[in-house]
């Protein structure tokens, strides 16, 4: 069957009209694949050949207008690029077409995407300047200050990034990988000068960079490569750089690592949850930590657990010299 | 086969909190004759964590870390998918970036190293699987563990992203991992197919985004007991933590009992060799562990 030009397959798709159904129902339909159809092939097949009610977004059919995101058995596609056979072969010829989120479908693969587009619209995806309207010459960029904003320009905002993010799943304040990926292309603006503005916001917590959990599910999801993740740490170095990160629980453990390192070459586990939480942030913990003490899994030194308990690695002056050297931000 | 041998990155947790880590690592080496060089200079990977404060020290680090696996002339081989995932986008950031690799080396002169850029970097899990190889694995098996349903739980920095990984961990897809699963097999246990296996468990976010990290967590372990597992298996010792720890609280976010043994992926394989239980440290476990090993044989 692999060696045939087509290959005759049952696909699933994911029905559901908010209008009239009280829950979502899965359909089969039976065709032939071909080597070069794509997952929008197969669409357009069960709405032209099976079904006219069947419903989803699509446009350009290039890659470019970012309509046609969805996913296929939770694997986040766009549509008009992804390889139909590709992805038989990947999932043993069995698959089912899901809307990128099934709690907000309105009508099979069609979503309503009112809380990406308030993310993107909350960052100020746009140059912020005073703009002169009879300039005298334009406003030239460099190669380098072009290529710090590249790749992010590239964003086509399919949704396929944002509606793979399990901690914006877990925490609809989170603004997401898409929306913070559009804050850092306009933040790395030279011409921009709303940056500190998105720096703060970017900060704050539960809706900018410290709750991304760091999954990478973004960089896996995006189908022009951008590598969100990438960009969100990116936020985060800028926030330290710019003297905009405030102490807090997130930022003092990103940054408490060093004080471990320094003393010891390792992490000090147990010291950076007493520093990044405090001393009064600690009953939190104390539960934890006592089970965690019952099974040998802090230790004790001297009678005192957390402290000192950690062997130290060999040639600990390198690791104290480079960071001593090589350091750049500062909390 | 000609003797394997690597040099280890340990990472802060197999010296800290999870003993077991390093104590079943070192005894399933001992059983497959691979032999180990501890990198006993290796630092902290930061964790992704000292990267979001600064990226280009995290980078110095890691790339003395992998200056003294270059010196042993050693794959350096990693047992936490954290160090996996920071000491090879160190690597692909400096081979990539002929200016970083030249940054990064202008700072660790100063004491007298310098990253080449000669050794390989993978996950143990993967040295065993594609170096070692499953069905000579198969044939060191003494307690067999087909008694157990085992849910494999791969953790995101050994599978994404994948451009990144795919010449270290078989070319492993995100979305369909197989290698635990297979490794599984090899040990005769039964694995658990569940859709959490290649989720994310929360940890990087346990103490700023407390309740994110609950529900992560509480989604793969109801999954995996709701497909009627036995055990989670990991390779990552941060999954570890974060699962075996937390059943308590994650159970009053999910709103039901929680109770299920989560094992370094280590732990599991030097149960079926016949490691001592000594060595595979059931005993450091939150969530009770040890009957795993009398039930097992």
């Amino acid at each position: 069957m692999h060696n045939s030009e087509t290959r005759k397959v049952t696909i699933k798709a994911f029905r559901f009209n908010a209008e009239t159904d009280y829950l979502p129902y899965t359909k089969q339909y039976e065709m032939e694949v071909g080597k070069d159809d794509l997952v929008l092939d197969l669409m357009n097949r069960i709405k032209w050949e099976h079904d006219g009610s069947f419903s989803y977004r699509r446009s350009c059919r290039h890659g470019i207008c970012g309509a046609c995101g969805i996913k296929v058995n939770g694997k986040p596609v766009l549509a008009c690029k992804q390889n139909a056979i590709e992805l038989l072969d990947l999932f043993n010829n069995d698959i089912t077409l899901e809307p990128q989120s099934k709690k907000r479908a309105i009508k099979d693969m069609i979503i309503d995407k009112g809380d990406f587009w308030q993310k993107h619209a909350d960052v100020q995806p746009y140059v912020v300047a005073d703009i002169d309207p009879h300039p005298a010459h334009e406003s030239k960029q460099s190669v380098a200050q072009f290529n710090a904003m590249l790749d992010s320009d590239l964003c086509i905002q399919c949704g396929s990034c944002h509606y793979a993010c399990p901690a914006l799943e877990a925490n609809p304040d989170f603004l997401g990988p898409a929306a913070l990926t559009a804050a850092y292309r306009f933040t790395i603006d030279t011409r921009d000068n709303a940056g500190e503005e998105r720096l703060k916001l970017t900060a704050q917590p539960s809706v900018g960079v410290w709750d991304c959990v760091k999954c990478f599910e973004c960089a896996q999801a995006c189908p022009k490569e951008i590598n969100p993740i990438e960009k969100i740490t990116k936020l985060h170095n800028m926030q330290f750089e710019q003297g905009i990160a405030e102490r807090n629980v997130a930022t003092k453990h990103a940054e408490g690592f060093l004080r471990g390192m320094k003393k010891t070459g390792y992490l000090d586990e147990a010291d950076i949850v007493l520093y990044s939480e405090g001393i009064l942030g600690m009953h939190k913990h104390l539960k934890t930590a006592m089970k965690m003490m019952k099974s040998g899994k802090i230790h004790w030194h001297s009678g005192v657990p957390f402290i000192n308990s950690i062997p130290e690695i060999k040639n600990l002056s390198e690791v104290q010299k480079l960071i001593e050297i090589s350091q750049t931000n500062k909390l | 086969m000609s003797q394997l041998k690597y040099a280890l990155f340990t990472g802060c947790t197999a010296k800290q909190s999870t003993p077991e880590l390093l104590s079943s690592t070192l005894a399933v080496a001992e059983k497959l004759g691979i032999e180990i060089t501890i990198l006993e200079e290796a630092s902290c990977c930061g964790a992704s964590h000292l990267q979001d404060f600064d990226e280009f020290l995290a980078h110095v680090l890691n790339a003395r870390n992998i200056c003294y696996a270059e010196k042993h002339g050693l794959t350096m081989i990693t047992i936490c998918n954290t160090c996996q995932l920071n000491s090879q986008m160190t690597k692909h950031a400096l081979d990539t970036n002929p200016d970083l690799k030249a940054r990064v080396n202008e700072k660790l002169a100063e004491v007298g190293l310098e990253y080449k850029g000669t050794s390989q970097i993978k996950h143990f899990l993967y040295a065993l699987i594609d170096d070692y190889g499953l069905d000579a694995i198969k044939d060191k098996v003494v307690t067999p563990l087909s008694r157990f349903n085992i849910a494999p739980f791969y953790g995101c920095h050994n599978i994404r992203p994948s451009e990144l990984h795919e010449h270290s961990n078989g070319g492993e897809n995100p979305y369909v991992p197989t290698s635990l699963d297979r490794l599984i097999e090899a040990l005769e246990g039964h694995p658990v197919d569940y859709s959490s296996k290649n989720k994310c468990c929360g940890f990087h976010v346990e103490l700023q985004a407390n309740h994110t990290s609950e529900v992560l967590t509480g989604n793969a372990l109801v999954d995996a007991i709701d497909n009627n597992a036995d055990m989670m298996v990991t390779p990552c010792p941060l999954c570890h933590l974060k699962m075996d720890t937390y059943q308590d609280s994650v159970g009053k976010v999910m709103g039901r009992d929680i109770e299920i043994p989560v094992l370094h992926m280590p732990q599991m394989v030097a149960l079926a060799l016949g490691a001592t239980e000594e060595e595979i440290g059931l005993k450091f476990h939150v969530q009770k562990a040890k009957h795993l090993y009398t039930e097992a044989s």
